[in-house]
């Protein structure tokens, strides 16, 4: 195992008291596997990524362990957290546009960010992986600004697995893209994989279509947990969670038309994490839910590498 | 653990009837505002009410005894000529308070009508009315200051003022500029145009709101430059030669060595009330802006 | 009866306006009331920028837009007929002021005589037309409402009006998955009220699902336009199908991106004209060579 996270807890402090945005969640990242992470807006995937990388002011951990290679991170200690970022662990940001400092060239700044790290460039294993992601070494010389939305991404993609970092992080890197260029940012992160220059991945993302051209296995979470993990077949195909369900028939595919079925969304929104009430965090929104649902449904391996919360799916 | 019913989130669980009220609530509930506001009003009121107590004659007669301490009777002492520095500190602060107000007010008017105009309108507006606030911005204000005072002789405060107000919207002007350029874009504007709305409603009613802070920060720089070049111009000895001003009171002081001769009540009341006046515009401006951002009043 | 007839548009670039851009070129197609019409591009193809000139909030350089026949002359009585809703929920609400705000400033540009009491009615009719719930929504600033919450709200703020027509502009963008098919349904509806809808966006699966007709743009231009079934069913220019490709679809893979250099389809160069072929009833393309087209680029 890669990457072994164990009951996290990270909380957010606000004045009226600590929002649990990620509440107890485990899961296993193999060595060479791709986990998808989806979910609504506050689901808590943001704040996963972003824990496993840099607990910033305002966030606490409040519980559980991170284990990377064998070794648990401090994941509290942001100094000795240095250690680990970028070697070890390193991560893509949603806004890669904005990542990169205008006033610098990209090759300028590869450089200046090794250099911080004491490591210096190799500039033909450079090139490799720029030819990569589909980019020419050109790109070096030229600023932020001369490149497009995609190519910027997948510089940046380039620059944060420079060391072969054993987890990278990718956070809603598409979302800004259009649907070329996802096609082309999806295509290099695979690639970075399939070469081995970095371990495992996690693809942060809030489109489910997506993700299952990358991830092998895809995590839905809801409202701070783990709603259902399964390798991507399966949760694609064969949902057990009746939110995992209702998300997938959310999604209108090519050639669905209103005229025909009109599709339906989810009524409802998620629970606030403020103080999230007792029991199943869906039910409010679930069209399964009885009495049994007032209790918190544990997290059950129904089959091999497919787990599920929910007291209906078993 | 008391059992009373608190008031004060009943209060704010009702719907505001305007905008206005709700921001009242807050408002008197900010201490940065209060204590900024309420100095500034002490200031204002001892410039305003402070000359009429006494009995009304020339702060720069000769009254009392030469350098003397502050005591009961001449409770910041007197000058090495016998003036009564309280006197001389009252009707200063009075001189003040004008000049900041006429200077800031005038130079916030032309900044907001020049900054709003420019960043909405954008295209060939804005490039001449930028052309002419750079223009304004590089001539070195401080020098046209000291022409016009020496040869035109500035009699009043309040001229002073309005020199100092023509002079210093430049930066405003431009900072109002870019603000506005930027939430010109928003699509609340666009919105606001779909729903009716014409230039400077949207101007005053949707883009100033959004700045109102910034809008507020900036005449509180304004108003205090305005005091400060004021005592500049004072204290190099281009003041208005009518009345006295605490710019006036520290050029005095330093002409006639109230520092080397330890007469400290001479020269630090008028210190400290120029930088009262300012530092407590400055603290009120930051509860202001808790006041107006909805978003800081609750985290 | 919404009309674009080689509609252009041209901005100005550089100090001075030195230089030039065109955004929007000989744009050409028409929406009918209770047609919803997809106008779909990637990012820089005009297509947001012709969504502003139907709203009259930016200004057609060349060619004519009409509605029911009148030019589009921005001002009240226009804006009674046709109105807007844009990408970011977040940005369409003035941050300092109460989200239903939005509702008051068309009470006092359109309905000044309407009573507090009946105007309450009003707003929450309209509230619960677009499946909101009042009480939640009304009296809250736009940061304690969720993204799906505000886009509804702008939509039920249009209802307040004798509208006919709507632009939507990538109003689902900024939403999850499970709200935004509730958004597109609540724009269907409308549709079915006899509204003519402009649906923008860049999501081809979101653009089908909804529209009778759609147009493809590139760089300004349009490359396919028609009846939606006929066009995604038998794309025939190479863009179209360039993005048919590219869109992820759950459980397929990708198919191999069509190259797009493979049609001298007329852009840059010389063109044999700007119309399009019809090349079956109700279904327009950009190139005189298609579908049969072996020509590559030099």
């Amino acid at each position: 195992m890669t990457l072994t996270v164990n009951d996290l807890r990270v909380h957010y402090r606000t004045l009226r008291g600590e929002v649990r945005a990620l509440d107890g969640v485990g899961f296993d990242l193999a060595d060479g596997e791709i986990l998808g992470l989806a979910g609504e807006s506050g689901c808590g995937k943001t704040t996963l990524g972003k824990a496993l990388i840099r607990l910033d002011g305002r966030m606490r951990h409040a519980g559980g362990t991170v284990t990377l290679d064998g070794e648990e991170l401090p994941l509290s200690d942001d100094r000795a957290m240095n250690a680990y970022r970028f070697h070890k662990i390193s991560l893509v940001p949603q806004y890669s546009m904005s990542a990169l400092n205008p006033t610098r060239r990209i090759g300028r700044m590869v450089r200046e960010l090794l250099a911080s790290r004491g490591v210096s460039v190799d500039t033909d294993e450079l090139h490799r992986r720029l030819a990569l992601v589909g980019l020419e070494p050109g790109v070096l010389d030229r600023y932020p600004i001369e490149l497009s939305g995609g190519m910027k991404q997948r510089a940046v993609m380039v620059i944060s697995t420079l060391l072969d970092p054993s987890v990278l992080i990718a956070d809603e890197v598409t979302s800004a893209l259009d649907v070329s260029n996802q096609q082309a940012v999806v295509g290099a992160l695979t690639g970075l994989r399939d070469k081995g220059l970095v371990t495992s991945m996690i693809f942060v993302t809030h489109d489910i279509g997506l993700t299952s051209h990358i991830a092998d296995s895809i995590m839905v979470m809801y409202a701070g947990k783990l709603a259902e993990k399964a390798p991507t077949k399966i949760l694609t195909t064969a949902p057990r969670h009746p939110y995992t369900k209702m998300l997938i028939g959310s999604l209108p595919q090519v050639g669905a038309r209103y005229a025909d079925k009109p599709l339906s969304g989810i009524a409802g929104s998620p629970p606030s994490l403020l103080d999230p009430p007792a029991g199943c965090r869906f039910r409010d929104r679930c069209p399964l839910a009885d009495r049994q649902c007032a209790e918190e449904p544990p997290v059950v391996e129904i089959a091999p590498r497919h787990t599920v919360a929910c007291w209906k799916a078993a | 653990m008391t059992t009373l019913p608190d008031p004060a989130p009943v209060a704010a669980e009702q719907p505001a009837a305007k905008p206005g009220s709700e921001s009242l609530h807050y408002a008197v509930r900010n201490p940065k505002l209060l204590i900024g506001l309420s100095l500034v009003l002490v200031l204002l009121a001892t410039g305003l009410l402070g000359p009429l107590l006494l009995d009304g004659g020339n702060p720069n007669e000769y009254v009392g005894p030469q350098a003397a301490a502050p005591d009961g009777t001449y409770w910041m002492g007197t000058t090495t000529f016998g003036q009564d520095v309280y006197a001389q500190f009252v009707h200063g602060l009075r001189a003040t308070f004008l000049v900041g107000a006429v200077g800031g007010a005038i130079a916030a008017v032309i900044a907001m009508l020049v900054g709003f105009l420019a960043g909405y309108r954008g295209g060939i507006v804005d490039e001449v009315l930028n052309m002419l606030t750079n223009v304004v911005l590089v001539i070195p204000a401080l020098a046209v200051l000291l022409i016009i005072n020496a040869y035109l002789g500035v009699r009043s405060v309040a001229v002073q003022g309005l020199f100092i107000g023509l002079t210093s919207w430049p930066w405003a002007a431009r900072a109002i500029r870019a603000q506005t350029f930027s939430l010109r874009t928003r699509e609340f504007v666009d919105l606001a145009r779909l729903s009716g709305s014409g230039t400077w409603r949207i101007v005053f009613r949707e883009i100033a709101p959004n700045m109102s802070s910034y809008l507020f920060m900036m005449f509180i720089l304004l108003f205090g430059g305005s005091i400060l070049i004021a005592s500049s111009l004072d204290f190099i000895g281009l003041g208005p030669t009518e009345g006295v001003s605490l710019g006036l009171m520290l050029q005095s002081a330093q002409q006639w060595s109230a520092l080397q001769l330890g007469l400290w009540w001479w020269f630090i009341p008028p210190g400290a009330g120029i930088t009262a006046i300012v530092g407590a515009l400055y603290v009120a401006n930051v509860g202001l802006d808790e006041v107006f951002n909805p978003k800081l009043r609750e985290s | 009866m919404l009309t674009l007839d080689r509609v252009t548009k041209t901005f100005r670039a550089g100090a001075f306006g030195g230089g030039s851009v065109t955004a929007v070129d000989r744009v050409s197609f028409a929406a009918a009331p209770g047609e919803l019409v997809s106008l779909i591009g990637e990012s820089g193809s005009g297509k947001s920028t012709i969504g502003r000139m139907v709203l009259g909030l930016t200004e057609v350089s060349a060619g004519s837009l009409t509605l029911d026949g009148e030019r589009v002359r921005p001002g009240k009585d226009f804006y009674r007929r046709v109105q807007g809703v844009f990408q970011d929920p977040f940005s369409c609400y003035n941050p300092v002021f109460k989200a239903d705000r939005v509702f008051a400033l068309i009470r006092r540009a359109y309905h000044p005589g309407v009573g507090d009491r009946e105007w309450a009615d009003r707003v929450e009719k309209a509230v619960r037309d677009v499946r909101l719930d009042p009480g939640q929504v009304l009296g809250r600033y736009p940061h304690q409402l969720s993204g799906g919450q505000l886009q509804r709200l702008l939509i039920a703020r249009a209802l307040l009006l004798d509208l006919r027509f709507l632009v939507a502009d990538e109003i689902t963008s900024m939403l999850d998955a499970s709200t935004r098919i509730d958004v597109l349904n609540l724009l269907a509806g409308l549709k079915e009220r006899g509204l003519g809808v402009l649906y923008i966006t860049h999501d081809l699966s979101l653009g089908t699902y909804l529209a009778e007709k759609t147009v493809v743009l590139r760089n300004g231009r349009v490359v396919e336009r028609g009846d939606t079934q006929k066009v995604f069913g038998n794309p025939l220019h190479p863009y179209t199908r360039t993005l048919l490709a590219a869109v992820p679809r759950l459980n397929q893979p990708w198919t191999a991106a069509v190259p797009l250099d493979a049609c001298a389809y007329h852009e840059g160069g010389a063109s044999p004209g700007d119309d399009l072929y019809e090349t079956e009833p109700g279904h327009f393309v950009a190139c005189a060579a298609l579908p049969a087209c072996g020509r590559t680029r030099a």
